[in-house]
């Protein structure tokens, strides 16, 4: 060897020898993820991908009605369709009827006009005794609907599986008949209600932890280190404990004449809000607003506080002194020089809060009334109660969406492997 | 305590009322956790004080009781078969992940580490959802396999976490120790590296427990009529009629969840203690 590259015993330079080193970690790194990184894909992305996708498809009218949406497809929408595509409406039909597949027929349409759902089925009874057309007529005798055009435009809508209906349905949207788009009629806007409703109860419960946490994460931060562990055990044990029992805790203590109530009643508090003709009488708690969000307040206030607390703890008291040796008043100090500093912290906390308000769910069903459902009871009724797959999907499609966003915030500002536990 | 003599009148005031208002708080936090505890050795069934007797009734009562009604406990002895299987899946699963980020230079870290976490990320609704449908194609749904995965997806965030966040301040140059006098990977692994970080392992683990036995949404849709974890027994006892057999499973679970913080804190002081770390 006589240049003056260093070399490893078997001769290779030590350049590459480190490279391959490098690489064979990489490997092994990379060996090490993956069983996990397989796993939530195949085990959580799929299923998410499946959901997003039951959004955006729906297959029942064009399996259903195969040979009336391939002849829709030509139709201009204009007039009434023609006999041909009439004709293979019965065909259709009759086929649905025996398969008895017409009620998916009938609810899918039933989605964009309410009374089709029976409106359909009579069509098909009726038509099952027919045997020769002309089937315009035979059709339209069956049900007036048969003679609007913008039936027709839902069914050639319907028809194609891939449909934007349910996520502008998600948004109080829908097609007309010419395929613009249009808010659906004022009495059967619900769901930007709901998303408000969500967002403004979010909003609220970030806002009251952030009042009732701040001072007890600067107590803890600034008392001594024993009494501070001490107090400690008072966030960390709720935080601790199941949502669902928590959630329980409050719907047992919230009842009627229940502990809360006989606290309100001892404290002089029910008399105070009776004189001030707040309300009259025993107070009525349970299954109201404001019991949702005293309950997710409650349940949230750990994860706002002990974020700002770590920060706070990493706060020197010089600079507080500091600011007092120049002149400053406690609070002026307070305000312009402990606070900024703590402002990750906040941040850090609230946006946590506000995201995980956002898939409320348990607590607004059971401690809450109808009107304080959030998105996530809406998803639920849809999903279990209506059998409504595609709207749940599209109700999930917009709430993920909204989560996505608030955490690409998040990361931006805080780094989401930053994320502590407890 | 006594305060400075130099203190202003107004300090004094916002100090005892910061104090005052703290204190307020604390009570918030814990008061409705510990008033639902005497509640479940009401001899009567109301929710209100005072509690005309006490009574073991919403425990041992035959079918009142949370320890001898079958559905209880066999609601009990499901959760804890799920929780477990869940656990171990998502600490092996989490710990090898996390061994593998801990590597600073993998390229692509922060995208991984976003699917790893996604998770805890997505509201758990979507999570349910999104598993009814897949298990639906899959023949999972009803199956106690299908409830042992998804709970082991929802865990495994908690332990990649806890578990990087100890890998963080482990010294690798110790691995390297233990591979200069000839300790072959998994005997350096086994003898060094766990039971440095074994604190931290832990503590994941217990995360992962808690997760899986508290998870009650994804159950709800996924589960068949007769797999009833505990939270869902609770669930549905608390949406149809509740009975104060609801408080005693509460209190149980309350007692089970200060047995676990306190298990995490000595972890973690010990973990700090063993790295030197001085609180």
């Amino acid at each position: 060897m006589t240049d003056d590259v260093m070399r490893a015993a078997d001769g290779t330079p030590l350049k590459i020898k480190l490279r391959q080193a490098e690489r064979r970690e990489v490997t092994r790194a990379f060996l090490l993820i993956a069983p996990l990184f397989l796993f939530i894909v195949i085990s959580f992305l799929i299923p998410i991908v499946v959901m997003l996708k039951n959004a955006l498809y729906d297959p029942d009218i064009v399996d259903n009605l195969p040979q009336t949406t391939e002849l829709l497809r030509q139709w201009d929408g204009k007039a009434l369709p023609s006999e041909e595509v009439f004709a293979a409406f019965a065909a259709d039909l009759k086929i649905a009827s025996k398969a008895r597949t017409v009620a998916l027929v009938g609810k899918r349409l039933n989605y964009e006009i309410p009374t089709l759902k029976s409106k359909v089925t009579i069509t098909a009874r009726k038509l099952d005794s027919i045997e020769t057309g002309p089937w315009l007529e035979a059709v339209t005798a069956a049900d007036p609907i048969w003679k609007d055009v913008f039936t027709w435009a839902v069914v050639k809508r319907a028809g194609s599986s891939i449909t934007p209906y349910y996520l502008l349905s998600a948004l109080d949207l829908r097609q007309d008949a010419d395929g613009g788009i249009e808010r659906t009629p004022e009495n059967r806007r619900i769901y930007l209600q709901v998303l408000g409703r969500t967002l403004g109860i979010s909003v609220m419960v970030t806002l009251f932890t952030l009042i009732l946490g701040y001072p007890v994460a600067f107590m803890l931060a600034t008392l001594p280190q024993r009494t501070a562990s001490i107090l400690m055990i008072f966030v960390l044990l709720p935080f601790w404990t199941s949502l669902l029992v928590r959630t329980t805790a409050w719907t047992i203590l919230l009842q009627d004449g229940g502990v809360v109530a006989q606290f309100l009643h001892i404290t002089g508090i029910t008399w105070i809000a009776n004189v001030l003709g707040l309300m009259s009488g025993e107070p009525q708690l349970f299954k109201t607003r404001f019991a949702t969000v005293l309950a997710m307040t409650h349940i949230q206030l750990p994860f706002t506080l002990l974020p700002i607390y770590s920060v706070m703890k990493t706060i020197s008291p010089t600079y507080m002194r500091a600011a007092k040796s120049l002149g400053a008043t406690p609070f002026r100090a307070f305000r312009t020089v402990y606070v900024p500093q703590t402002l990750p912290g906040v941040a850090a906390g609230c946006l946590l809060t506000f995201i995980l308000c956002l898939g409320y769910f348990i607590t607004p069903a059971l401690v809450g009334g109808g009107s304080d459902n959030m998105i996530a009871g809406f998803i639920d009724t849809a999903m279990n109660n209506e059998g409504n797959w595609g709207k749940a999907s599209a109700l999930g499609f917009v709430l993920l969406i909204a989560t996505l966003i608030l955490y690409y915030v998040y990361n931006r500002l805080i780094g989401i492997d930053k994320m502590k536990l407890g | 305590m006594a305060l400075p003599p130099y203190m202003t009148t107004s300090e004094r005031v916002s100090y005892y009322g910061v104090r005052v208002f703290v204190g307020a708080v604390l009570l918030f936090l814990i008061a409705p956790i510990l008033a639902i505890m005497p509640l479940s050795f009401n001899s009567e069934a109301f929710f209100s004080y005072p509690m005309p007797g006490f009574s073991a009734r919403w425990y041992t009562g035959g079918d009142d009781g949370f320890f001898t009604n079958a559905r209880w406990t066999g609601a009990l002895k499901l959760s804890v078969i799920v929780a477990i299987a869940a656990t171990i899946l998502a600490t092996c699963l989490g710990t090898l992940a996390a061994l593998g980020l801990s590597r600073s230079n993998i390229p692509g870290r922060a995208a991984i580490m976003a699917v790893l976490i996604s998770p805890m990320i997505v509201p758990v609704i979507i999570s349910a959802i999104g598993l009814f449908f897949f298990y639906a194609y899959t023949g999972l749904n009803g199956t106690l396999l299908g409830i042992i995965l998804a709970h082991t997806a929802l865990a495994t965030p908690f332990v990649v976490i806890t578990v990087t966040a100890t890998l963080m301040s482990f010294d690798r140059t110790l691995m390297r120790a233990g591979a200069s006098l000839g300790g072959a990977p998994h005997t350096v692994f086994f003898k060094v590296v766990l039971p440095l970080i074994l604190p931290g392992v832990i503590s994941g683990a217990l995360f992962a427990f808690v997760t899986s036995f508290d998870e009650v949404i994804v159950i709800l849709f996924i589960g068949g009529p007769e797999q009833r974890t505990l939270p869902r027994q609770m669930f549905s006892g608390i949406r149809e009629l509740i009975s104060p057999t609801i408080t005693a499973a509460a209190s149980v679970l309350i007692v089970f969840s200060t047995f676990l913080l306190v298990t995490v804190e000595l972890l973690r002081r010990r973990s700090e203690r063993l790295r030197g770390i001085k609180s």
